[in-house]
């Protein structure tokens, strides 16, 4: 308790302010853009709220698929003698490499109505999936991940002695689920699902691709056909409101559950529960997930590459794209893990009101789709910061602006493990708070703080528009040489840096999933 | 990122050499990329490109404002250079008058660069050309119900939309939008997903702009697919462009003004005849067009002017809302 009392140092607090106030930049640039007389007008319209029903639909619904995939999939693999476990377990998470524009492209060559899956079944044609039922495949493909990695780490962590006191007393095993169980789970799945939201908010790759309107595929049409600044404005606005609701929404559902371990201590595993009968219906249902989310779109990616080669294509192999990608993606992994530091610790060591309120502020921007975002850099950076405008630096901004909440999110949980009694007696050893923090604190902290991190790498390697405007000249990556090929439908040369792509993310996905800790007590 | 860094260096050392020249293209680099380099080879001009979207570079460059590094602007559509007009400074008339007055801007601040024709792209393993619709107006035809794509919020559509509104009227074009949507028409992202929907028989016929055949034929050389042009003065036979224009506010105005004058060269507009990985129609008269294509001048679309599809573009873009195309 007595850390509630104790004022934060100084420069720990401006730290954290800065960062949040940089990461706020997008916002402020809307807010300068929607300042106009027809704000109300577009705010009432009675098509602005079609927009956010679409989207909110879509984002429930992609949340709540995330759900029903993630957690048994993550409960069979973490906690059962299912055979293969490695292997659903990893084809559980791999789609988080796949960008989902090209998740979107994947699914509709293949169960599209003349796709190939339509070919191999010899049917005449399948059912139309465009419109919001492509858009919740797609993007379920492209984000149960952040559900998975998060409840499966939170399944790993569950303190065994819990359920066995509860067992003791007599409890049985339903209730042990409900009492014991779901409350350890329920900070990592509600996290997950912010995640999950944030993304379908913020995307515009699946919905175009599928045309299912949503307020940032309005966004995109404001900017790309009418070039009106004022209304994509607005909308964006509109879109940060919907940010808060989801982070306050997620803030109460995690609730008050505080069944952390009593100490660090030794890790012991939980027993591994036997599936008997069930097993082959578990065993068809990871084979599902795995089949549908996996093995579909790589499997398109490679019917793509095999044809483009049967047809003569002239296919290279983008090593330099590799690299520049590997370069910016990297760079804002290491900054936004330093970025959220400061946010976390303030909010963790020195909880206060303020604290808590600067933390959940730095998730604003998340779900602003990188158009925005990439617009409101341009705008700063070519006026105030011309030396610095269409260089690196203010690429890995962008990247560390739009992807600072997953290194909070790795971040918060990893400095809540870490015993503040140590940090005290470093202090009482006559060791600076920044010495601490350097000695101690981040050395003690760092799985979370790599999985934050490698979070971050994934979501950068991926992204587009906001690449696409900030970055150096004849600086490609392979998001931008996937964009360049399918803008002119070459997808058997856009299927190699794709690969190339999944390939590079992928060892550093396993980053994050070996990282049992990274949720396993949020609220410490 | 090696090359950027000498070139940076290269460009820094110099001294008195010129600088590479800045080019925003929204074109796309799979095609235009081999012109840029035909340029330097002509007139030693280097020239170092952003490419992008059209519109978001348009965005973009408004953002800059003043200190926008382009120099030149070259974009899909008489749109995006519309909206940044403002920022351009007025073109020379010996580059003006390379093209028709139709296909450049009224004040001379962008001219087109090559034309594109809208066209109904079928399949060719269901369809004769002669079965295929040379009028827009047919395609809400019962005979079509369920069979025809189009892409309501690509930029290249709602021009066409734009084109019959000012041909035929809005009341005109209203009652053939909502005939079209109880038609039971499809709609797509953008017009590569069309043709690619004909190829794979999801549909039979599409809206489409002409040179997206040859693009996926490239990747499915077996591909069932063929253009079919729209007959003159239909209201769906429009000729759009694209095109470039100067920044104003570019320091090395001459060089600029020098490439877009080249992009209207004989050896600029062969480019789009001999080279090109697609078939766009040279602007300027004298040089004919791809053995294939319908010729430039037996086109004659909606009379309207490329310059005021800007201003016009959000009433159709409202229209297009009313009549359920887009929300």
């Amino acid at each position: 308790m007595s850390a509630r009392a104790r004022r934060p140092p100084v420069a720990l607090a401006a730290a954290a302010a800065v960062v949040v106030a940089l990461a706020l930049l997008p916002i402020v640039y809307l807010v300068l853009r929607a300042a106009d007389d027809r704000f109300v007008d577009i705010v009432t319209e009675a098509r602005t709220w079609r927009l956010v029903a679409n989207t909110v639909l879509l984002a429930l619904g992609v949340v709540l698929a995330s759900l029903a995939v993630a957690v048994p999939t993550a409960f069979l693999v973490t906690r059962t003698d299912l055979p293969g476990r490695r292997i659903w377990g990893a084809a559980a998470g791999l789609p988080l490499v796949i960008p989902s524009y090209v998740a979107a492209l994947a699914l509709l060559g293949m169960a599209g109505e003349r796709g190939i899956l339509a070919d191999a079944l010899g049917t005449d044609r399948l059912p139309d999936i465009t419109g919001y039922t492509g858009a919740l495949i797609a993007l379920t493909l492209s984000t149960h991940p952040y559900v998975y990695l998060l409840t499966a780490a939170a399944f790993r962590g569950i303190d065994p002695s819990l359920a066995e006191a509860a067992r003791g007393l007599g409890v049985g095993p339903y209730r042990r689920f409900l009492r014991v169980t779901f409350p350890a789970i329920r900070p990592a799945a509600g996290l997950g699902s912010l995640l999950v939201a944030l993304y379908v908010l913020s995307d515009f790759g699946v919905v175009s691709l599928m045309r299912y309107d949503t307020l940032t595929q309005a966004i995109f049409l404001q900017y790309r056909s009418l070039f009106d600044r004022t209304p994509a404005a607005v909308l964006g606005l509109v879109l940060v409101g919907l940010t808060v609701i989801a982070v306050v929404a997620e803030q109460r559902l995690r609730g008050r559950g505080r069944l952390s371990r009593s100490g660090p201590g030794v890790q012991r595993q939980a027993p591994v529960i036997p599936l008997g009968r069930w097993r082959i219906p578990a065993i068809a249902w990871c084979a599902t997930v795995a089949g549908a989310f996996c093995v579909m779109p790589l499997a398109a990616l490679v019917v793509w590459l095999v044809r483009g080669v049967l047809n003569d294509r002239t296919i290279a192999i983008p090593w330099s794209e590799a690299a520049d990608s590997l370069t910016a993606s990297g760079l804002a992994a290491v900054v936004a893990v330093l970025a959220a530091l400061p946010i976390a610790f303030l909010a963790n060591r020195y909880p206060s009101r303020p604290a808590a309120v600067l933390q959940r502020t730095a998730y604003l921007g998340n779900a602003l789709p990188g158009i925005a975002i990439a617009l409101s850099l341009v705008f700063f950076a070519a006026n105030y910061l011309p030396a610095l405008y269409q260089t690196l630096a203010v690429l890995v901004f962008a990247y560390v602006v739009r992807f600072l909440p997953q290194a909070l999110a790795g971040a918060e949980s990893a400095i809540a493990q870490v015993d503040p009694r140590l940090e005290e007696a470093s202090r009482g050893l006559g060791r600076s708070g920044f010495e601490t923090l350097r000695r101690v604190t981040v050395p003690l902290a760092r799985p979370g703080l790599v999985a934050g991190g490698a979070l971050v790498f994934l979501s950068a390697m991926k992204e587009l528009p906001a690449t696409l405007l900030l970055r150096p000249i004849g600086f490609d990556t392979l998001a931008t040489e996937i964009w360049k090929q399918t803008q002119v439908a070459a997808y058997s040369r856009a299927s190699v840096p794709a690969l190339l792509l999944i390939g590079l993310s992928a060892p550093v996905l396993w980053l994050v999933a070996r990282d049992a800790r990274l949720t396993s007590s949020p609220e410490g | 990122m090696v090359a950027v860094a000498a070139a940076a260096l290269l460009g820094a050392c110099g001294g008195g050499d010129k600088q590479a020249l800045t080019i925003y293209s929204g074109r796309e680099e799979e095609i235009v990329a081999p012109l840029f380099a035909k340029f330097t080879a002509a007139t030693g001009i280097e020239v170092q490109v952003r490419y992008g979207d059209s519109a978001e570079l348009a965005a973009s460059i408004a953002e800059e404002g003043e200190n926008s590094p382009a120099d030149v602007f070259f974009a899909q559509d008489p749109g995006s250079l519309g909206a940044v007009r403002n920022l351009l400074a007025p073109l020379p008339p010996a580059t003006l008058d390379r093209i028709d007055a139709g296909f450049r801007d009224a004040e001379g601040r962008w001219v087109g660069t090559s034309g594109r024709a809208r066209v109904i792209v079928y399949n060719t393993d269901r369809l004769q050309e002669a079965d295929v619709p040379d009028t827009v107006a047919a395609l809400t035809d019962p005979a079509w119900k369920g069979r025809v794509g189009v892409a309501p919020t690509n930029a290249s559509f709602q021009a066409f939309v734009t084109g019959m509104r000012l041909a035929l009227g809005d009341a005109a074009a209203r009652a053939w939008l909502t005939a079209l949507r109880a038609n039971g028409v499809k709609t797509y992202e953008k017009n590569a997903p069309i043709v690619e929907a004909v190829a794979a028989g999801e549909i039979d016929i599409g809206l489409v702009n002409h040179y997206y055949v040859p693009l996926v034929k490239a990747e499915q050389p077996d591909a069932p697919i063929a253009n079919r042009f729209l007959r003159a003065g239909d209201p769906g036979a429009l000729v759009s462009v694209a095109g470039a224009g100067v920044l104003a506010t570019s320091g090395q105005a001459e060089d600029a003004t020098a490439f877009v004058g080249w992009l209207l060269s004989d050896e600029g507009q062969r480019f789009y005849v001999d080279e090109a990985a697609e078939t766009e129609y040279p602007l300027v008269a004298g040089i004919p067009a791809k053995a294939g294509l319908r010729p430039l001048a037996e086109m004659r679309g909606p009379a309207v002017d490329l310059t005021s599809f800007g201003p016009e573009l959000s009433r159709t873009v409202e229209l297009l809302r009313e009549t359920g195309f887009l929300t």
